[in-house]
């Protein structure tokens, strides 16, 4: 579909703010849903979040399509937090896009809702699975793709993408994380570092969505996954990350299963001390870290009619031009 | 034990079969009674779906299985495109037919069989299909009903034969009464047994659906009789039976395939012999690796359908190609028979320590061969039986190849480069009646059983002859067919040669020669390199050591190794130049690079004019040290495979010409052979439309007047193998590469090392060339995924295992320019024995697919 206005939850966010400047600069009509506001020029920030239903209900009003980016992104947490926004907050939206008569509905997921632990080698999108699905974040975004593919029907179109770790220069997520561990020289490298890990480029991650959103005639019922195409081990793509930033990269390997030790004791740690911060380590990090995800993308490139425009290599090279 | 239970149709949720096709049929039995079978039947399905069945397969299990052994080709019978009904019965006694608490022999089956499908009103032409005991039932129904039999199919089966004894071995122990019934229906050992000898094992569920039917010890008493009913001397009920049926079959003028798996501990490779000996018109398969359950250790099912279009359908495959064989023939011995008289030094073996090295003159070869072609006859050795060679080259060789050819004997060369399990499997695999051999061979061949009337070569003391079994030597034969003469030559176009290959790229296959196409080889070789009398040929490469004597040179085998052709040092290649005062030489590309390594001054060798290496591609820095130490040689580098020894042709200059490509340049098509490219689809896979448009990369095909006529025992192999028309056949080499605006042909690797990224197909030399470019050593590219969406992954040598350091892995992909996932290291790259060259790709892409998922990777 070809929309006028579009709804971005989530826009505060590293690739929602992205998506939002993106439509505009396409002569899109943009509103904006989000706690703070997105920092988008031109955009119309709607303050609140999706389970505050006057925003919601005020956010949907008069927009041809939505994608939601908006969820609690974080290792750990209380799990009725998750359930609020990604499930229920998914559920909610979509009920009320529908009756606001919105007829697109991009809900952006995650390849975590079908990772079950073990290495994924050039498989595609797999059904999520949110009895299987590893830690909270994981789980709530399983749950909340089958509502959303669940909820599509004639009337209102509704796809899921998921986009895999998505990095660019700016990115406060991955790429500073990383950079700023080295840095303080607590990147260690889990396993061999050899495990091949997809990933997204930030241009390639916007430029998918809005594919996904533009072929929705095709891709509506559908979850795909997103990624630049171009895997790599994800020790190299940490120490190109470092490299860019000018940072010695890591040295120091962690045996896995030390790696998933610390995890487990970083979690139990976090959930009863006080704060907003991190751990430097989980369980599901460790296996992240330790397997191989990379993924057949051929499905998603032809119903979204859509290649990669960066990828990773010339991604590297805009990193370190960045910096 | 025996207790009368009727039919039943087999339990819902059996893995692989559909209750839609299981029938309960009562029809008239050889006891009088009218009995009750379960069968698969695909007919019904066939018919409310409008489909005229082209004929009827009837498939009998053996003993202790049932139809479910045939459930996929049952199910492949509902999907063909003109499909065959499958009838696959279940035995009375067996699996979920009538218990009729009495024992049933094989004459009883055979008639019970016959009136079933009376009853059944099978019409039009019917294929029996045969495993196991089940085999013999489905050839006594051929032999009944040889009007209605357009084919028969069997697998792993046994016929009694004159000349053997009617009882695989195990069973014959089994059959001591009291192993009979504890073994068989006492208790569940036999049956547990069959179902454990399967490769790879069979899943716990598909092992309880061949259980099911035999619960208890009454259900399986027809387990029990049908072991006692194999008969263990004449004086068996059966025996005559049995008898019957082997004389019937070999009556039947209908085409045939035998199906086996060589790891049978029962149904040895000697009943497929014997099989063969009956049905010599049988196409063959042998499945290395699959056992006596070979329909569950193989897919069959396409296999059958392909023959059964292929036989049965009208699409007939190449048999002779008449216009490749319309060059004029002239006998591979012909040379050796116009200088039969000449006193001059036809052949030189260079030996090791003081021994001062045999000379043999043209008139002393032409009679050896001769006596020993009449010593061969003398002892029993008959035109078309075989004769494996396990002789390094040599006097010894050359005597005993020649005088086998001469004699119409077919010779079977395995390169003892295959290891032992290797040339076992190829031994076993071709079935010699004879071998000639050294000491050592036949000390081997004897340990570990093979197949063949042992024939000594070379002197051994009576302890060390008995030992090793030899029951003659060639100093005896020669002495015997002194001065007898010989029987008219053999044929053109009859069996020459079984070669085989280097098994560098799955087991070694064997390649059939006609004597026609043999002769090709050698004036292959003639034209191409001008090679002939007045030539002195050194020859350090087995295939071609052989053909010296046959083009007329003066030829010297040097001091060597076979199996290991770096043990060919630069001195004793001088000595062996000396001998034969050499101006050509044929190396492998290992031994040229030991003779490069060891040769520390070049003018021993000024005189050589022609360099050849043949067998794998040389490299640039061992091409220019081969041109530094034979200075005045064009160095030529051909391009072949043991089904086409010689495909294209390139010298030195050539290739520096030729520049870098996508692949190795190996040149122009030689005179005679025609080369044309099969263009891959975006799935890797050739499709049918040839090219010889340059720029096109995909499988290379091949015909020439010296090509093979076909792979020997492997009729699936070669049916795959086979491209064009019988008026033109084609050879589809494995091999892909492109040809170029000049003609040249380029090769860019293995069709089955193809890399399938979702952007299109990567080959690998190429990318590997580039990689090298960057000074690693040695490189490989390798995918991992599944093909569609493969990653490309370079592994380079001289490395510890794992990730490169970055400074590396950045120039690879800069000089590889595909996207390249990863470049991992390793010490050294997995090769082959024989040549030390072939990186076993496949071996590691497991590796490198491992380790890029984080997993412990396996080892070499």
């Amino acid at each position: 579909m070809t929309p006028t206005s579009v709804l971005v939850t989530g826009a505060s966010g590293y690739l929602g703010g992205a998506v939002a400047a993106a439509l505009l600069a396409d002569g899109v009509r943009v509103r904006t849903l989000q706690r703070r506001p997105s920092g988008v020029p031109g955009a119309e920030d709607v303050l609140g979040t999706v389970t505050d239903a006057d925003a919601r209900r005020a956010a949907v009003q008069g927009v041809d399509a939505v994608v939601h980016l908006a969820a609690k992104v974080t290792f750990t947490g209380d799990p009725a937090e998750f359930a609020a926004i990604n499930v229920q907050g998914t559920r909610d939206l979509l009920h009320d896009a529908k009756d606001a008569g919105v007829r697109g509905f991009v809900h952006v997921s995650s390849p975590s809702v079908a990772h079950t632990g073990r290495s994924i080698m050039g498989e595609g999108a797999a059904p999520a699975e949110p009895q299987r699905a590893r830690g909270e974040y994981a789980r709530t975004k399983a749950a909340a793709e089958l509502i959303a593919l669940a909820a599509d029907e004639p009337g209102l179109a509704v796809t899921a993408v998921r986009p895999h770790l998505v990095w660019g220069p700016g990115d406060p997520q991955l790429v500073a994380r990383v950079q700023d561990r080295a840095r303080r020289g607590r990147l260690p490298i889990v396993g061999t570092g050899a495990a091949l890990v997809d990933t997204c480029y930030i241009d390639d991650a916007v430029t998918g969505l809005l594919a996904a959103l533009r072929r929705l005639e095709v891709t509506h019922g559908n979850a795909y996954v997103l990624t630049s195409g171009e895997p790599r081990p994800i020790g190299e793509l940490f120490a190109d990350f470092c490299r860019a930033a000018g940072v010695r990269p890591p040295s120091r390997h962690v045996p896995v299963p030390v790696a998933k030790a610390v995890g487990a004791a970083a979690e139990l740690v976090w959930r009863i001390r006080p704060g907003d911060d991190e751990p430097p380590m989980t369980r599901f990090l460790a296996e992240q870290l330790s397997t191989a995800h990379w993924f057949d993308q051929r499905r998603t490139r032809r119903d979204l009619d859509w290649t990669p425009p960066v990828g990773v290599r010339r991604g590297l090279e805009r990193l370190a031009a960045h910096a | 034990m025996s207790a009368a239970a009727p039919a039943a149709l087999p339990p819902e949720g059996l893995p692989g079969l559909d209750r839609a096709w299981s029938r309960l049929v009562t029809a008239p039995s050889s006891d009088g009674a009218r009995r009750t079978w379960h069968l698969l039947d695909t007919g019904p399905a066939l018919e409310a779906a409008g489909v005229r069945p082209v004929g009827t397969v009837l498939a009998v299990h053996g003993n202790p299985t049932w139809s479910y052994l045939w459930r996929e080709v049952v199910a492949a019978s509902l999907e063909a495109e003109r499909p065959w009904r499958v009838v696959a019965v279940d035995q009375l006694e067996m699996g979920w037919s009538e218990r009729t608490g009495a024992p049933r022999t094989v004459a009883d089956r055979v008639r019970d069989l016959g009136l079933l499908t009376d009853a059944l009103g099978l019409d039009g032409p019917v294929v029996p299909l045969g495993h196991d005991w089940g085999g013999i039932v489905a050839m006594g129904w051929a032999v009944d009903h040889a009007a209605d039999t357009a084919g028969v199919v069997l697998a792993n089966t046994a016929l009694p034969d004159p000349t053997e004894d009617v009882l695989p071995g195990l069973l014959r122990f089994a059959l001591t009464p009291a192993v009979t019934r504890a073994g068989t229906s006492g208790t569940t050992a036999f049956l547990e047994t069959t179902l454990r000898i399967a490769h790879p094992p069979l899943p716990p569920e598909v092992r309880a659906a061949y259980r099911a039917p035999y619960r208890g010890a009454a259900r399986r008493a027809g387990i029990e009789q049908f072991v006692r009913d194999i008969p263990a001397d004449p004086s068996h009920p059966s025996a005559a039976e049995l008898a019957r049926i082997a004389e019937g079959v070999g009556r039947l003028a209908v085409p045939v395939l035998l199906l086996w798996g060589p790891r049978d501990p029962v149904f040895q490779e000697r009943y497929l012999a014997g099989l063969m000996r009956r049905m010599p018109h049988a196409d063959v398969h042998r499945f290395e690796g699959a056992g006596h359950l070979l329909p569950e250790d193989v897919a069959l099912a396409p296999v059958i359908r392909t023959w059964l279009e292929t036989r049965l359908g009208g699409d007939r495959p190449a048999e002779l190609a008449a216009y490749l064989d319309a060059a004029p023939y002239e006998p591979l011995w012909s040379v050796l028979d116009a200088r039969r008289d000449e006193s001059s030094t036809a052949l030189v073996e260079m030996r090791g320590g003081t021994r001062p090295p045999r000379v043999v003159s043209w008139r002393l070869l032409a009679r050896r061969i001769e006596s020993i072609a009449a010593g061969l006859l003398a002892v029993g050795v008959r035109r078309g039986q075989r004769v494996s060679l396990l002789v390094p080259p040599g006097a010894d060789l050359t005597a005993a190849l020649y005088a086998c050819l001469r004699i119409g004997a077919v010779v079977v060369v395995a390169d003892a480069g295959l290891g032992l399990q290797g040339m076992t499997r190829a031994v076993n695999g071709a079935r010699p009646d004879w071998i000639i051999g050294v000491p050592a061979a036949l000390g081997i061949a004897r340990a570990l059983g093979w197949p063949g009337v042992r024939i000594l070569a070379g002197g051994a003391s009576p302890a060390l002859r008995n030992a090793i079994g030899a029951r003659h030597t060639l100093a005896e034969l020669a002495a015997t067919g002194d001065g007898v003469g010989l029987p008219p030559e053999p044929a053109p176009d009859d069996l020459a040669a079984v070669l085989f290959t280097s098994g560098s790229t799955g087991p070694a296959k064997g390649v059939r020669y006609t004597y026609r196409r043999l002769a090709g080889v050698r004036d292959a070789l003639r034209r191409e390199c001008g090679l002939g009398q007045g030539s002195g040929l050194v020859a350090g490469f087995a295939p071609f050591a052989l053909l010296g004597p046959a083009l007329g040179c003066r030829t010297a085998t040097p001091e060597m190794d076979v199996t290991r052709p770096a043990t060919l040092t630069a001195e004793r290649l001088a000595a062996s130049i000396a001998a034969v005062d050499a101006d050509s030489v044929f190396l492998s590309p290992a031994a040229m690079a030991n003779v490069v390594a060891t040769a520390d001054e070049a003018a021993a060798f000024e005189r050589i004019r022609l360099v050849l290496s043949a067998g794998a591609p040389l490299g640039g820095p061992l091409l220019d040290g081969a041109a530094r130490v034979f200075p005045q040689a064009t160095i030529r580098t051909p391009y072949g495979m043991t089904e086409c020894l010689l495909v294209t042709d390139v010298t030195l200059t050539d290739i520096r010409e030729a520049g870098s490509g996508n692949g190795v340049c190996v040149g122009r098509p030689i005179t005679g052979v025609r080369v044309r490219i099969a263009p891959l689809d975006a799935d890797g896979v050739p499709h049918g439309s040839r090219v010889v448009a340059p720029g096109t990369t995909g499988e290379i095909e091949v015909s020439a007047p010296h090509m093979l006529t076909g792979y020997d025992r492997l009729w699936l192999t070669d049916r795959r193998a086979r491209a064009g028309t019988s008026a033109q056949p084609w050879h589809r080499t494995g091999d892909v590469g492109h040809l170029d605006e000049q003609g040249r042909l380029w090769v860019e690797g293995r069709l089955q090392h193809v890399i399938v990224t979702a952007d299109g197909v990567v080959t690998p030399v190429g990318v590997e060339q580039r990689a090298e470019s960057v000074g690693v050593r040695r490189a490989a590219a390798v995918g991992v995924g599944p093909r569609g969406t493969q990653q490309l992954v370079v592994v380079v040598e001289d490395r510890p295992s794992g990730l490169v350091e970055p400074a590396l892995a950045d120039s690879v992909r800069a000089a590889v320019g595909e996207p390249v996932a990863a470049v991992l290291g390793v010490p050294r790259l997995p090769t082959d024995i024989r040549h030390n060259s072939k990186i076993d790709r496949a071996l590691l892409a497991r590796w490198a697919e491992a380790v890029l998922a984080g997993e412990r990777p396996p080892r070499w």
